[in-house]
């Protein structure tokens, strides 16, 4: 937790409280040694706090727009891994309080090697940053994409229903699927991913990381039938075809005639 | 310990001497499989059997919570060698064992060869000193529960009268039975809303069984109706008071449905 009195001389005279005596000035923020904070900002093209430098909003601007810098990969803009894994506890421990179904995506770009090693690492980059736009483009605002790894993403979507899962994860597969790039005057090319999927436990406590390894395992499988597909892992429902849930249903409809 | 037990999730063991085992499981959460489990073994208790309920539900269990329990040790000491078996079977209110899985076991839930060797080891050792060990195993249909219902002879599910519930109940018993080679399952209906729900439950769920699953020739597959619990407010209050309904409301007509189901097991 922030500590409640300010830790900061902000020459702000605003009064924290009324007919509070202004707490003693513990730090003097013109004395920190920012210029490497701001220069990482500056070329990182953050936006600067508009705020009167070293004052306390100017100095909270600073603050913000780092943590928001160390929650992004650099390449992409996506949420970079470390962001991802708090934010995949705090879904489990919301789906184990909710029971929402939420859906775990794992990606990877098939044959992502070859790329780099036949048109570049420049081409690699090229690839990666457009396989970024084309998942964040059919996602909802509440889903995190993230760059997990070097060619591997995950999306975390929360309140999704089973039955849309695969429709979500096939959607990606073929806006993926569907990117041409120029990777020179010369040349243009496609990629394709393999997504792996697996849903959390509802209801139940569980770990981040099983789910991650849940859905790990669908993407190897996804890999081993031959890439540029899905795999999900089972759910009941997948498990029961409609002709079998008519049958099964007629039973209570049954008893509601009764 | 031995670590030479090579299972197969496909095998059940062969029915030796000792205990007999009884898989309790369910395709969806929350209907009362723990419940059931915990006053079934009070009740197979009160007619002088001696009953250990395993709770196999690695990590993810809440057998502690319905019995009102705070183990000390549990299964996690005995995986990690902090604790023997014997220290960490308990005896839990209702005159049968417990041994819990404790909230370490999240790390196990998944299947390594040595959870599996584990629990197979632990099962052989306990059998010969119980007569039934009742695994309470999670939810679903993930590899943990089919190895935890492979590991025992007889397998119960339980299902409420709610489509999710009974949707997931075929899907688990169409697994069971299409990838375990089960030829028989037992049903328990829960919170039943009148007399004779659990059977016309039950029948229903055996036709479309009969239409898609027992098919397969030489693979006669049947689903029996070991009981039906029916829905009462006495329920809702044990649940409540983290007591046994069986214990509490003797009385009750989901108590009766218990005792009925245990006399059903014992004949």
């Amino acid at each position: 937790m922030l500590p409640a009195v300010p830790l900061l001389d902000c020459r702000d005279t605003t009064p924290t409280a009324l007919n509070t005596p202004a707490t003693p000035p513990l730090i003097d923020a013109r004395h920190l040694r920012l210029d490497a904070a701001l220069q990482l900002l500056q070329q990182a093209g953050a936006l600067l706090p508009e705020a009167e430098p070293y004052s306390t909003a100017w100095l909270q601007g600073v603050i913000d727009a780092l943590c928001d810098l160390s929650s992004k990969d650099a390449l992409t803009g996506l949420v970079n891994r470390r962001s991802f894994e708090m934010a995949l506890s705090r879904e489990v421990d919301r789906v184990a309080r909710s029971g929402e179904p939420a859906l775990l995506l794992v990606l990877d770009i098939d044959h992502f090697k070859a790329v780099n090693d036949t048109h570049g690492h420049a081409a690699g980059d090229q690839v990666i940053q457009a396989v970024a736009r084309a998942i964040s483009d059919v996602v909802r605002p509440m889903d995190t994409v993230a760059r997990v790894g070097g060619e591997e993403f995950a999306i975390i979507l929360p309140n999704c229903p089973p039955s849309f899962g695969l429709t979500v994860a096939e959607r990606m597969r073929e806006q993926v699927a569907e990117l041409r790039l120029d990777v020179s005057p010369s040349q243009r090319i496609g990629v394709t991913i393999s997504v792996g999927g697996a849903f959390a436990p509802q209801w139940v406590r569980s770990s981040s990381l099983l789910w991650m390894e849940r859905a790990d395992r669908q993407l190897y499988r996804a890999k081993a039938e031959g890439r540029n597909r899905t795999c999900l892992e089972a759910q009941m429902e997948s498990l029961v075809s409609a002709e079998e849930k008519g049958m099964l249903f007629a039973a209570t409809q049954l008893m509601d005639g009764e | 310990m031995s670590t030479s037990a090579t299972p197969a999730t496909t095998q059940r063991p062969a029915q030796s001497g000792g205990a007999r085992t009884l898989a309790v499981t369910s395709g969806k959460g929350g209907v009362g499989k723990t419940f059931v489990t915990a006053n079934l073994a009070a009740a197979l208790a009160a007619r002088g059997e001696r009953v250990l309920v395993l709770d196999a539900d690695l990590g993810l269990a809440n057998l502690d919570v319905v019995l009102n329990l705070h183990p000390k040790l549990t299964l996690h000491d005995v995986f990690t060698d902090k604790a023997t078996l014997d220290q960490a079977i308990l005896p839990a209110p209702g005159g049968f064992s417990v041994l819990l899985a404790g909230s370490g076991m999240v790390e196990y839930s998944r299947l390594t060869p040595e959870v599996r060797d584990r629990l197979l080891s632990i099962i052989d050792l306990v059998k010969p000193r119980f007569d039934w060990v009742l695994l309470d195993t999670g939810a679903g249909i993930s590899d943990v529960v089919l190895f935890a219902v492979s590991l025992a002879t007889d397998v119960m599910v339980v299902a409420t009268p709610e489509p999710t519930s009974l949707t997931d109940a075929y899907a688990t018993i169409k697994v069971l039975a299409t990838q375990q080679g089960r030829r028989q399952v037992g049903l328990l209906v829960n919170q039943a809303s009148r007399l004779g729900e659990g059977r016309m439950i039950c029948g229903q769920l055996q036709q479309v069984l009969q239409r898609f699953v027992g098919q397969q020739p030489g693979q006669a597959f049947r689903l029996d109706l070991l009981g039906e619990v029916r829905n009462d407010a006495t329920v809702r209050q044990a649940v409540l008071k983290r007591q046994l309904l069986i214990e509490h409301y003797p009385g009750s007509e989901a108590a009766q449905g218990i005792k009925a189901l245990a006399n059903r097991l014992l004949t």
